[in-house]
């Protein structure tokens, strides 16, 4: 093994390995005893409703007060099969703990926390808590292993019908794997949630890519029925001169995650964009040790991100520049020097009922900087069309049974989209609608299954 | 300020905080230590036999997390040679005279015995002598404690012995381990007692380990029942102090009575107060935090008869005695109902639940606008939302029964309040309405043609 700090001279700061490590320890076994026993066990409960894939909360809460961790976790993994990524990613704030009965009075149960304790108790200990259903004989190839690919997955694995999964990256996992920053969960626990779908008899390839519609049609010749989860693409382009020299924010949160000595972090770094994906790359820049602004074109009222992450990014000493809109990258050679933006004011409110920014003429002025990151969302599914697939506002679209517009063809999680948040647990939930669907499908007479 | 001093039976003490006959009270120097931190007085572990004590000796009760409920023991009297105790004992009083120090003691059902330890007793200058009837293992089977405590006869017999060669109050400590706590106590009182304490411990196993499946406490392999002691046993306490407090005979004596079982804070110490006590003991509670805790047992008290106007301990003693009954004497006419106070509630639902499967079906959950819904949820709803738009329970009042079990689920204080309300009927009791109609209590046609008359229904 190689120090990897042997060549550098004394006195550099070095990222601390704790600045990259889970913000949030585990739960000791006695802070968990604590903290379920402080749960109600409420009837018919909020958090359970405000939960997108609906676990039981108080059952599996008051399952860890009794020590029965594997009931536990087994709760939780049935309504959730990415439970674990969920406990980590979920704005708990916004789902199950908002709605929780002790916001009243006090503070709400650390659900999120305690969910994890629950399932990594499980997954650390490789405890396999389901089998396969009986063969069906029915064979069913979902596209894509993020978060909606593997609970489509799962869920078909555990009622028999055999799986195969395909997915164009090496690892699988989707955007938990190479998306979501360590801070918030680790590459292990996404990995794990793979194995266990694979542990269901699901058959994983990786570097599989479905490229087109011949793709699609052998896929459909083969199989009775096709999940596609493929998730956004990359960061979309902005169209403003000096662009090349962006880098995109996905890829610096992938470089932190799967090839951190790959990464390449300036000393000022200017993150354009204020939406989730954004206060990540930020916070990535940020623990490297770059002083960091972030540019936004309207004010903090219509942020995307969560008022807990913008907090969170404050507090992270992160800077704000809002009303400003990058217009070009100012580099000497190929260096880069500047960020040239233009001062915004608010106007009337435009069709997403946010004020529209406008420019305000003559307000140029330079950020300097010596690394520019653009984070502004992705890009809608270049696939769908590739496909020919019926579109929603360039999303996917599907009816409530998850079904798209060529027949046998389902989709879920982010590709879907068109309205509401994109978020891990809502794909899985997508991901579990999809195998209910399917699974109606094909259990159903045969007369009555095609279509 | 309250004047919490106490002439009990002749014993005095500038609080009514004693600690029990137990490990907090094992040696001179604990004894003097607990004295600094403030309490009144200690009933010296008991001295007596010769005994050789086994490890380990306690099984701790945790519920919820919370640790110490309730202590079981397996402890036998104190370890410490008798001169050593002795010695002790009469060192400690000298150097606090203003405090209460008993001396607990056992020895053997033999008259000669109890002659021997009472004139060493009363050679220590201690201010009173504690009869030890309570041992429930241990002790018991070499015929001392509960062997004697749970015999009238043999409890009798053991007091005179001893009160009739000693001028120190005595008080007897009787063993909840009976079936008529009555019994023992009126033995004590014709075998002279000059005062009573209870409770000591209930004969109890705490636990299994579900890991080695042994019983807790594990001694070697073995397990067997130890004395439970702590928070837990206080409502059992409370009932035999009011069953003392209320017995005739008991009264006529006027025998002052120490109260302990569960006594952890100055609101335990208040209960037993008005229910007749006019001293109390500690021990558990000392076991687990420490003697510090009379601190607030005694600011606590103090600021609670202030606020009450209370001036002395002997203006708590007894004043809800009044009100204990039996179950004959109860107004079978008083009707309550639980009400909702929607302003709290937090709607959990558990009122909902527990009436629903276990009282009388009489919650409703009520929409916005007033309409009755059942329990569930749109599965296409999510979010922190879903809490705003929470149907909120409702009492149906001509339904309830007022059995109260929702006001003792509900986790909000005060939000369920159970409300007197006019029944319609004439107050009667159940000793008067079988005395009216005897057949009432025998016959189920008497009984429905009486409520049907009455307009009293149970559905
Ligand atoms: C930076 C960032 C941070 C986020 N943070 C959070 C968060 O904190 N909490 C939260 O709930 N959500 C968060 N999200 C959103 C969340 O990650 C997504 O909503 C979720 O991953 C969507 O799951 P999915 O299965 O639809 O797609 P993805 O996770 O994107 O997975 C799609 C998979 O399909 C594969 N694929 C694509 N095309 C093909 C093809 N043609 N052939 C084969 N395989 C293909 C991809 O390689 C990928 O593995 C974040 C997203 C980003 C970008
Ligand atoms: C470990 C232990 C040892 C005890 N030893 C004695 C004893 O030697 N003599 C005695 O009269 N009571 C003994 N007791 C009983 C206590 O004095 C007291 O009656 C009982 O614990 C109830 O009070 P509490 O709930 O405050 O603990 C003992 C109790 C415990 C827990
Ligand atoms: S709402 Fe809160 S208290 Fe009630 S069951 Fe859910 S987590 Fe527990
Ligand atoms: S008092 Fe009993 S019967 Fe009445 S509402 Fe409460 S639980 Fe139901
Ligand atoms: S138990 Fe109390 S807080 Fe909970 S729903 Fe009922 S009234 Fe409201």
């Amino acid at each position: 093994m190689t120090d990897a700090t042997a060549h550098v001279p004394p006195n550099t700061p070095v990222p601390d390995a704790n600045l990259f490590a889970e913000t949030y320890m585990p739960l000791t076994p006695h802070e968990a005893t604590v903290e379920a026993n402080r749960c109600l066990y409420c009837f018919d409960a909020p958090c359970l409703q405000a939960c997108p894939t609906h676990i039981d909360i108080p059952t599996f809460i008051r399952k860890i007060s009794t020590g029965n961790l594997r009931g536990s976790a087994r709760t939780i993994l049935e309504a959730n099969f990415l439970g674990g990524t969920c406990a980590r990613v979920c704005p708990v704030q916004e789902l199950c703990e908002g709605a929780c009965v002790l916001n009243a009075e006090d503070k709400p149960i650390a659900i999120g926390r305690l969910q994890r304790y629950a399932v990594d108790h499980v997954q650390e200990r490789g405890v396999q808590l389901f089998q396969p259903g009986p063969a069906t004989g029915r064979r069913v190839a979902v596209v894509g292993s993020g978060p909606a690919g593997l609970s489509a997955a799962a869920e078909l694995a555990k009622l028999g019908h055999a799986v195969t999964l395909l997915e164009k990256r090496e690892l699988g996992g989707g955007l938990s794997t190479y998306g979501i920053i360590v801070l918030r969960e680790p590459v292990e626990v996404s990995l794990r949630e793979v194995e266990a779908v694979r542990a269901l008899g699901v058959d994983v390839q990786t570097q599989r890519e479905l490229v087109g519609a011949a793709d699609l049609d052998v896929l459909l010749a083969e199989y009775d029925a096709v999940v596609l989860a493929v998730g956004l693409g990359a960061v979309p382009a902005m169209g403003m001169p000096g662009e090349e020299y962006v880098l995109d924010g996905l890829q610096l949160i992938e470089d932190s995650k799967v090839s951190p000595d790959a990464l390449q972090v300036g000393r000022r770094v200017a993150v354009i964009g204020a939406g989730n994906t954004a206060i990540d790359a930020a916070t990535i820049a940020r623990r490297h040790g770059a002083d960091v602004t972030m540019v936004y074109r309207r004010t903090e009222a219509e942020m995307t991100a969560y008022r807990h992450e913008y907090e969170f990014a404050l507090h992270e000493g992160i800077n704000y520049q809002f009303l400003t809109q990058p217009v070009r990258v100012v580099t000497e050679g190929d260096t880069v020097t500047g960020l040239e933006c233009v001062r915004m004011v608010l106007g009337v409110p435009d069709a997403s009922g946010r004020p529209s920014p406008r420019p305000l003429p003559g307000s140029e002025f330079v950020i300097p900087c010596d690394q520019v990151i653009k984070a502004i969302g992705q890009e809608k599914p270049a696939l769908a069309v590739a496909l020919g697939l019926e579109l929603d506002h360039g999303y996917i679209a599907v009816d409530g049974g998850m079904r798209t517009s060529i027949p046998r063809v389902y989709a879920g999680g982010d590709c879907v989209r068109a309205r509401g948040t994109a978020s891990t647990v809502m794909a899985v939930q997508d991901g579990k609608y999809a195998a209910a669907a399917i699974h109606e499908q094909l259990s159903a007479p045969k007369e009555a299954a095609h279509g | 300020m309250a004047d919490l001093s106490i002439d009990f039976a002749g014993i005095r003490a500038p609080n009514p905080f004693w600690l029990a006959s137990a490990p907090p009270t094992n040696s001179g120097h604990q004894i003097h230590r607990a004295f600094e931190y403030g309490w009144g007085g200690a009933v010296w572990k008991t001295i007596g036999a010769p005994v050789l004590n086994i490890s380990n000796r306690y099984g701790g009760l945790s519920i919820a997390g919370q640790r110490l409920l309730a202590i079981n023991n397996v402890e036998l009297i104190s370890d410490r040679p008798l001169d050593v105790n002795l010695r002790e004992i009469a060192e400690v009083k000298r150097m606090w005279p203003d405090r209460a120090v008993i001396v607990s003691a056992m020895v053997d059902a033999d008259p000669q015995a109890w002659r021997d330890i009472v004139m060493k007793i009363e050679d220590t200058g201690a201010d009173g002598i504690e009869l030890n009837y309570g041992c429930p293992q241990g002790m018991s089977e070499r015929g001392m404690g509960a062997a004697v405590g749970q015999v009238p006869e043999m409890c009798e017999l053991n007091t005179q012995w001893v009160t009739s060669i000693t001028r120190l109050p005595v008080i007897v400590k009787l063993t909840p381990n009976i079936t008529h706590i009555t019994e023992p106590a009126h033995a004590a009182l014709a075998g002279g007692a000059t005062a009573l304490s209870l409770i000591n411990t209930i004969n109890s196993v705490m636990k299994i380990d579900l890991d080695t499946l042994r019983i807790t406490p594990n001694i070697g392999g073995r397990g067997t029942h130890g004395g439970y002691a702590g928070p837990a046993v206080k409502p059992i306490a409370l009932n035999m102090l009011a069953e003392l407090m209320t017995d005739a005979r008991v009264r006529a004596s006027g025998v002052p009575i120490s109260g302990m079982g569960g006594i952890v804070t100055w609101r335990d110490a208040a209960e037993f107060l008005l229910l007749g006590a006019t001293s109390l003991q500690v021990c558990t509670a000392a076991m687990h935090y420490g003697y510090r805790i009379v601190e607030d047992m005694i600011d606590g008290l103090s600021n609670w008869m202030d606020d009450k106007g209370f001036a002395t301990i002997y203006d708590v003693a007894g004043r809800a005695l009044p009100q204990t009954s039996t179950f004959g004497e109860l107004d079978l006419s008083y009707q309550a109902v639980a009400r909702i106070d929607p302003d709290k509630c937090i709607q959990c639902n558990l009122c909902y639940v527990a009436c629903n499967d276990t009282a009388h079906q009489c919650i409703d959950l009520v929409a916005d606008g007033g309409v009755r819904v059942n329990p569930g949820f749109d599965v296409r709803a999510n979010g922190r939302q879903v809490a705003d738009t929470r149907p909120q329970p409702v009492v149906r009042e001509p339904d309830c029964v007022g059995c109260a079990l929702c006001a003792n689920v509900c986790p909000v204080d005060g939000c369920i309040e159970m409300v007197s309300v006019p029944s319609g009927r004439e107050s009667i009791t159940w000793d008067q309405l079988t005395a009216q109609r005897p057949e009432v209590a025998t016959s189920w046609d008497a009984m429905m043609a009486y409520r049907k008359e009455q307009g009293i229904d149970i559905h």
